[in-house]
């Protein structure tokens, strides 16, 4: 256990400064879609909410953990379409205009 | 055995999917390959899921993607773009409550046999977790009205709010030390959500993109936990990403509006003093839309600074026509976008984009600024405390210190206006007694489709 405590502080920590690092790049043009794309992101809550509800260990984890599931497939759909639904609409300039 | 080794070699690819996939969404042009990217780090992960030996019944799971895909896409496909930051309250709530039932459920399946280092990651998951879910549904109430978007305050508000997190945490640390009393868990959950409901109650409209930002840090964080409590370091990679990416957002919010970094992290924001006492009548200038529009033609180069207002009143296709209009004539237009305008960061870009409007024309706050003296008009459309020139010097005004775009240093000022009534927070604006500004009284659509049809019907004659 307590290797493996160190080691998810560790990843904790790198992925941080690896977040601050690129978000810190994004450009305030693209603020909305950052947050709806991280929202997609982090929506891999997902996998623990499968682990969950398919696992049989319990009624109760079977039912929160179908919740979890219905909740972050919403935000895994949703996130990734709206994302690409705003990019879309970012339009240079037509040359000759 | 293999089945394990191929879970873990997915969750490394989906990991280094998700940082490229924000890697490329910097710029638009490199962005929307960010989504694909993203998109396929997550079906990578949840194949990689799917196929673990814990997993022993597909039904619910089926049950969930389906449920799940049903209630996100109509969201995603349908929500007009002004809602979007509604949807994005929403979508932190889901997530909150996905990462909180996670951990309930954690909770309940080994309660006595906890560690004292799960159990402390569990209570942050789960605490975060509840919080973020009512007060995203409550930022979303406000959002969409159906809560009152004022502020609610009354006397020794933060000494409840603070006291009953305090009791949350307490009953935390001592579950920390006695994981078998799970009757005492409840009372985590039940506080949590309370919490989360209060937290929001206080703050305005106006602070929404400093909220929304927050509340997606958070929701953030309570995913890394739940990656600290499952042991899986993927969960925690992609909490960490969207919890810095709130984090950095707040701030970006915070320091547009001149709030403290403290501010941001006790989420003790929004409690805009009223500046009462009636202002001396002072002397201001009205045009129509006919002159206003012979300056506009007669310009070489105009910038716009749009507001929320402009999207209250759905005015942002009939600027995209003002904008053909201006640019055929030759006249160089740009848009000078403060960060807070909008109800979300970045809203203000989403919505002009929507409108077909090019990008590279909307200029963020610190690069647009030099260009305003050389400016001969600025149209201020439904924007009004981030045009306020007091914010510059008068330390008594509420406003003081907050970064503004410079609009009063351009040649000619234009301010379209309901009427001279102050804004949100209830600040009487300098910028409208200059002897450069032209008010220009009307809703914000009706007068610059005037201002078009002026512009159209001059060429016509012409």
């Amino acid at each position: 256990m307590p290797s493996s405590l160190e080691s998810a502080i560790f990843v904790f920590l790198l992925a941080t400064f690896v977040g601050f690092e690129v978000i810190r790049r994004v450009s305030p043009l693209l603020h909305t879609p950052l947050m709806s794309l991280t929202n997609a992101i982090s929506a891999i809550s997902l996998v623990g909410s499968i682990v969950i509800a398919g696992s049989e260990r319990s009624q109760l984890s079977t039912v929160l953990g179908t919740i979890a599931v219905i909740c972050s497939m919403a935000n895994v759909v949703g996130g990734f379409v709206i994302t690409d639904r705003m990019l879309k609409m970012f339009k240079k300039r037509e040359p000759g205009q | 055995m293999i089945a394990s080794y191929f879970t873990q070699v997915s969750y490394i690819a989906a990991a280094a999917l998700f940082i490229l996939s924000l890697k490329w969404l910097s710029h638009p042009t490199t962005a929307r390959r960010g989504v694909r990217v993203g998109e396929v780090g997550m079906l990578i992960a949840i194949v990689g899921t799917l196929v673990q030996r814990d997993i022993v019944s597909y039904q619910w799971i089926l049950v969930g993607f389906v449920l799940g895909s049903a209630i996100g896409l109509p969201l995603a496909v349908f929500m007009p773009m002004t809602h979007v930051p509604q949807r994005t309250a929403l979508s932190h709530a889901f997530g909150a409550l996905a990462a909180a039932l996670v951990g309930t459920s954690e909770y309940y399946l080994h309660t006595a046999e906890l560690s004292a280092f799960t159990m402390t990651v569990l209570n942050v998951e789960v605490i975060l977790g509840f919080l973020t879910f009512t007060g995203s549904l409550m930022a979303f109430g406000k959002l969409q009205e159906l809560v009152p978007g004022r502020p609610i305050v009354y006397k020794g508000q933060n000494a409840v709010n603070l006291s009953l997190l305090g009791v949350a945490i307490a009953i935390a640390v001592y579950l920390v030390v006695n994981p078998g009393r799970s009757e005492l868990f409840p009372v985590i959950a039940v506080l949590s959500l309370l919490f989360g409901v209060l937290l929001i109650i206080p703050i305005g409209g106006a602070d929404m993109p400093t909220v929304i930002a927050l509340l997606n840090s958070y929701a953030g964080l309570s995913a890394a936990a739940m990656g600290f409590a499952l042991d899986n370091n993927l969960l925690i990679v992609a909490g960490a990403l969207d919890g810095s990416s709130g984090f950095i957002l707040s701030v970006i919010m915070c320091r547009a509006m001149n709030r403290s970094f403290t501010n941001v992290l006790f989420g003790g924001f929004g409690q805009v003093q009223m500046v009462a006492g009636t202002a001396p009548q002072r002397n201001y200038r009205s045009a129509t839309a006919e002159e206003a529009a012979t300056i506009l033609e007669a310009a070489s180069s105009v910038i716009i600074v749009p507001g929320y207002g402009m999207a209250v009143a759905q005015a942002q296709h009939k600027v995209r026509e003002l904008y053909d209009s201006l640019t055929r004539r030759g006249v160089d237009v740009k848009f000078g976008i403060h960060p807070v305008a909008g109800r979300m960061p970045g809203h203000m870009n989403v919505l002009l984009a929507e409108a077909d409007i090019p990008y590279d024309r909307l200029i963020e706050m610190q690069e647009i600024n030099p260009e305003f003296p050389r400016a001969d008009v600025a149209l201020v459309i439904g924007a009004n405390d981030v045009t306020n020139p007091a914010a510059r010097y008068d330390k008594a005004s509420p406003i003081y210190g907050m970064p503004i775009l410079d609009v009063d240093k351009a040649r000619t000022v234009m301010v379209i206006k309901r009427s001279m009534s102050p804004g949100f927070a209830g600040i009487d604006n300098e910028l409208y007694y200059l002897d450069r500004t032209m008010m220009l009284f009307g809703d914000a659509k009706h007068f610059v489709g005037e201002l078009v049809k002026e512009m159209t019907g001059a060429r016509v004659g012409a």
